[in-house]
This record gives C-alpha cells, structure tokens and sequence, in this order.
C-alpha cells in the first residue's frame, strides 16, 4: 500500500447524496480478476452513454484534474466491492472528503491507501460553494495533523481517523501483515473455546 | 453484570485482541467465498506466500456470474467463465469446499448457507458481499467485507474491526393480509432512510418479527445494510431451531442437545442499552413499493410519490425513473418483473407466488422471470409441482444464481424498462444500464405481473 501524509490538490465536485458503488463502478465490471485498470470504468453510466461516447454534463468530462473528489453525504452505500475503492483510486483520486461515509466503503478505501475525510455539512457545502466560485481551488489535507484546510482562506477544520489507520496510512503497512503477526494469539484464542 | 446485548454478547465472544484507539481482533466462525470479490484476495495469499488458515470454516459457491439457464453447458461469456474457473482452481489449491456449477448444493451463497445449517446462532459470519447481514436472522453477526478483508480472514480466520453501535428495531401487532416481511423492511427502511442504520448493528425484535418464519426473517436481515447498518440480527428461538434440526450440516445427536441449551441463552439482557431505539406498528404498514433509485425511497403501493422540490439528487434520481412527485404508482405499465435473489427467492416465496397465479396468466406484454435461491430451492419447486403452475401461468423457472439482481450475467432489465423486482437495490442500473426498479414483495411483483400494471395485491386476495 503507498504511504500517506499530506496532499495539496484541485478538487473534482460531485455534489450528490446516496452515491452508491453501482454507481462508482457498475456491476458488469467485476469480471476482472485482478485489481488493475478499474479507473477506466469509473463512474461508467455517468461518464459515458450506452455507446460509449463521453457525456459532456459529468464532471469527469469537464477538463478538471485533482486528487480529491469531494461528493456528498453518505457517498459509497449499497454493495460492498472493493473495486469501488480500486477504481477511484486507479483514477488517480488519492483523498474523498464528504460528509458521511457508507461502513464498508471507508474500511476499503483505508484498506488501499485512499483516504476517506469526513467533513461538517456546512465545511462540504462551503467547500462545493468555493470549487463553484474557483475550480482552480486549492485544499491541503495533512494527515499527520488531521487537519483539511482550503487554502489561501480561513476554512478549515478537523478530522477523525483513529491512531491505528493513521499509522498504518503514514507507513504503507496493511492490515493483514498485522493480522499475520497476531496468528498465534488466534491459535491460542481458538484452543481457549 | 452489565446488562448486554444479544450483539453484544456474541462480538466481545468473538474478540481475539484489541488495538488501543485502534480495531479489534475479530474471530470468524464461518467465512463464505464467491467468484467475484475472492480472486483478488487468492492472488494476495499467493503474492505473500501464505495458506488458507482454516481451510475447513470456508464454503464457497459460484453465484453472481452464472447463467441461469443451461447450467450444465460450458459458460458463454469468456470473462464470466474465467472468473467461475479461478474460483474453482483457487479452491483445489488452497483446499476449500466449493459447491460450484453443477454440485447439488450449489446456490446464492446467503441462500445456501442457511438451509445448509452451516449458518448457525451464536456464530461470526463474513462474505464478500454487503447481504451477508441475511444470517443474521439465525441470532449471529454476519456482515459484508470488501475483498482486503476476505484476504485477511483466509489468511488468519480474523478480521480487523472497529466495534458498531447497536440498534433496536421493534415492529409489534399483526401484518394486515397481503401484507409480507419484505413489506415490514421496505417501509422500515423508508421511515429510516437508506443511512439511517450506518455505524449500527441492528437488533430486529417485537411480534410482527418473532412471528415470521426463518425464510421471512431472513428478508428482514437481508436488508439491513440498506439503511446502511452493519448487518441485523434476530434472537434465536423455537421457529430458528425447528428450521435447523436435521439440515446437512447442523450439529447431530448430543451435539445438537447441547448446543440448543447454548443457544436458548441467546438473547439480550432486559435492562441492556441500545445506542438508538426505533418502535413501529405492524398495522401502519402496507405492500410496499419504491418509486427512486435507493431503497429508502420507499412508499405504500396506495399512497403518492412525494413532492420533493429542490433536492439535486432526488430530482436526479425521478428525471431517471421518468417518474414525477405527486403521481401515483398504482396502474403504472410495467415491463418485467422479476422474483429472486438473496432477498427473496426460497422456497416459500416461490409457493406464495404460485398461490397467487395459480390458474392465471401473466399479462402478454410483462417479461416474468423466476430465479431459484438455490438448486435446493429448484428441486423442491420441482417436486411440489410449483414449477408447472408457474409455467402455466407465463412465468419462467430458470436455475439458480443472483441473475437480474445485478445484472452481471445475462439477465438483464433493457434501458429504459420498468421492472418490478423482489431484489433489494433500485440503484441506477442495477439490473442493467438504464433499468428502472422498483422493489416490492413478491406477493405485489406476482399480482403486477398478472395484471401488467403497479397492482394492490389485496385486491386479488379479497
């Protein structure tokens, strides 16, 4: 997994509620068995029409570049694919920021180096207002602080991850090297019953 | 003692270590493996050179990707079929049971599992797939992982876990007739939202649940993450054991004497707290159906589609369904309707299906297609003769997979179609690129496909 410690970025604006993974990465592109190259379908039935031709209203169409994609509350519901986390981060999106996350796809997003940042309602909606105003604007998300700020302004505010993420994040370490080194205690925890 | 939780109970049972401020150290009982969310988590096994832990608690089965028809012919879609034979080269190599194409057993993993008895109270159960949460009906804590974690838990039999918070939902009073499980969870989810229930796991208590079968709970649980919620579960009683005795691989003899004495005390404590308390009426409650593209976006199938101005995503999500605030959806003209899927696609959905068409026909113009949970569940519908009555009345028996749920093999809802399903997603596409879903019990899919228009069932029960 790569490391995490700070981002400075344009942003890509998805001002929607309810985003679910079918809609990040739809279903008849789970063939794969690998976890290469889902980027190129990400947002597939929004991005492009039956026949494949790009729909010039989707933002990933409108020439913006960034590293964030700012969405809004409770982005990545319904089915629990990884390929969701895979095919955002393939893309070349390295930090979410909204709202409210769905469960599963904040543990996949952290399990791939992708971080999900969990904002107020009222930082997201100042945030869609100055991307809007500027798409050329600017936010800093430091990790190590927990902080995200919208730069050259007086916005910013705190975030959660717990110590645990953090670590794993700033360090590239996944949690199955952790889980592998506990392997004993599990042997013991399974005699014990 | 603190009072606890029956959920409670069961997770700090469960708990191998805990990371300060950090996630637990889950122990998992039974781990269940497809062929779509598994390949990736093998190829991490074999990267890292590492074996399946506990190769005999992993079941796996081939469900998402498989043809519903022709089962016993060689699949025709190369990517599908190379998916399907991964899952079976992985499971030879890493010694795992697969009931795959072709095997008796084989099904829609959170249809198998259950009526296998593998699935049992008290337990951890995981599977790559978010309606893990269906087992949950047997008073265990069965969730959805993505494929990282299934790596981890074929890696170490563990996962990594930050603790939900627990919810409560109690539903008292009698259905109304007409009225089935799906409805209670369709209307639930509706009152709650399709967020409501994230970072909870949910407790499924009060009459109207304790007095559904075990097939009925299971479409309870099944939708739990709907509202976003970890997974739900039901406190084991007489109606889970009865369901359980005998199954294939449920404990037998004095086993089964002394785990039923372990599972009787499966129950929250009287005093015990929940995080977030919600109380329904069994009475409110009508057949339901959904009119947008999540399934909060729920109403009674006599009530009208809410005037909800100015919200993008709602504006978004009725521009889709070429649907407008305001109208009604009773007598809308349907195109397909389909009846399966892990929430609603065992056996005594199919019979009350076949009840309801018996010596009837399906309107010529609405495609019905019924998928099988399981070849279980097919045989069984065979042997009832249910298989007839349907086909006399236009409906399709296919075999057994998740078909048009997802729309990954060729089942398909065509753009622009409306269907009404039994699954549980109306998400944009679900069913297929430009599908438009609607979600309903199976009593109010058959009645619609009967008169080919949005229809009360209880005015054919009447």
């Amino acid at each position: 997994m790569d490391k995490f410690t700070t981002l400075e970025s344009t942003c890509i604006p998805l001002p929607l509620q309810d985003v679910d993974t079918d809609q990040i990465i739809p279903a008849r592109f789970l063939k794969a068995t690998t976890r290469d190259g889902f980027g190129d379908n990400l947002f597939r039935d929004w991005r492009y029409s039956q026949n494949g031709q790009a729909n010039p209203e989707f933002i990933l169409n409108k020439g913006l570049s960034g590293e964030i994609l700012v969405a809004g509350r409770n982005f990545g519901c319904g089915s629990s694919r990884e390929h969701a986390a895979w095919a955002i981060y393939d893309y070349g999106i390295k930090v979410v920021i909204s709202s409210f996350f769905a469960d599963i796809f904040k543990n996949n997003a952290l399990n791939n180096g992708l971080l999900p940042v969990q904002v107020s309602d009222e930082f997201l909606e100042i945030l869609f207002k100055e991307i809007e105003k500027d798409p050329d604007t600017k936010v800093i998300v430091s990790l190590e602080n927990e902080i995200i700020k919208i730069k050259d302004s007086d916005y910013q505010e705190e975030f959660e991850i717990n110590e645990y993420k953090k670590y794993c994040l700033t360090n590239g370490y996944d949690d199955i090297d952790f889980l592998i080194s506990k392997k004993k205690a599990i042997g013991e925890f399974e005699t014990s019953r | 003692m603190q009072p606890k939780t029956l959920f409670d109970k069961i997770w700090d049972n469960h708990v191998v270590h805990s990371i300060e401020n950090g996630p637990q150290v889950v122990y998992i009982d039974r781990h269940f493996i497809h062929e779509v969310t598994s390949p990736q988590a093998f190829a991490g096994l074999k990267k890292r050179g590492v074996s399946v832990f506990r190769p005999s608690q992993t079941i796996a089965t081939a469900d998402h990707n498989v043809p519903t028809k022709d089962q016993h012919l060689p699949i025709k879609d190369a990517l599908s079929k190379h998916q399907v034979d991964t899952l079976i080269t992985n499971c030879k190599e890493f010694g795992v049971e697969l009931y795959g194409l072709g095997h008796p057993y084989q099904g829609i993993v959170h249809v198998i599992g259950p009526e296998l008895g593998i699935t049992q109270p008290g337990m951890t159960i995981v599977c790559g797939d978010s309606h893990t949460s269906t087992h949950g009906a047997f008073g265990n804590i069965a969730f959805g992982i993505g494929t990282s974690e299934v790596e981890q838990v074929l890696a170490t039999q563990c996962v990594l876990q930050n603790k939900p918070k627990t919810m409560k939902i109690e539903v008292n009073g009698s259905l109304k007739n007409g009225v089935v499980s799906k409805d209670i969870i369709l209307y639930v989810i509706s009152q709650l939202s399709t967020s409501g229930g994230t970072g909870h796991f949910i407790e499924f208590c009060g009459s109207a649940i304790t007095s559904l079968s075990m097939e009925a709970r299971m479409t309870i649980c099944n939708m739990s993450i709907e509202m976003g919620a970890r997974g739900g579960l039901i406190a084991p009683d007489k109606t889970t054991f009865e369901y359980l005795q005998n199954r294939p691989f449920a404990p037998k003899g004095s086993d089964w004497e002394k785990k039923l004495k372990e599972w009787a005390s499966l129950k929250t404590d009287k005093s015990a707290k929940f995080d977030q308390e919600y109380y329904f009426k069994a009475d409110d409650i009508e057949p339901m159906i959904t009119y947008g593209t999540n399934p909060g976006m729920g109403i009674g199938i006599t009530e009208k589609i809410p005037s909800l101005n100015g919200d993008a995503s709602i504006k978004k999500s009725l521009e889709y369904m070429d649907l407008s605030g305001g109208s009604q959806l009773l007598g809308k003209k349907i195109d397909y309707v389909f009846i399966g899927s892990c929430t609603n696609s065992r056996i005594e959905d199919l019979r009350l299906v076949a009840e309801l068409v018996k010596g009837k026909t399906k309107a010529s113009h609405v495609n019905a297609m019924i998928i099988p949970g399981s070849k279980q569940v097919e045989k069984q519908a065979i042997e009832e003769g249910l298989d007839k009555i349907l086909q006399e009345a236009g409906f399709e028996l296919r075999q057994s997979g998740c078909s048009a749920c997802l729309g990954m093999n060729e089942d398909k809802v065509p753009k622009g179609k409306y269907c009404v399903s039994t699954s549980n997603r109306n998400f944009e596409g679900r069913q297929g690129p430009g599908a438009r879903t609607m979600l309903a019990s199976p009593l109010t899919a058959a009645a619609s496909a009967l008169t080919g228009h949005i229809t009360d069932v209880r005015e054919m029960l009447n």
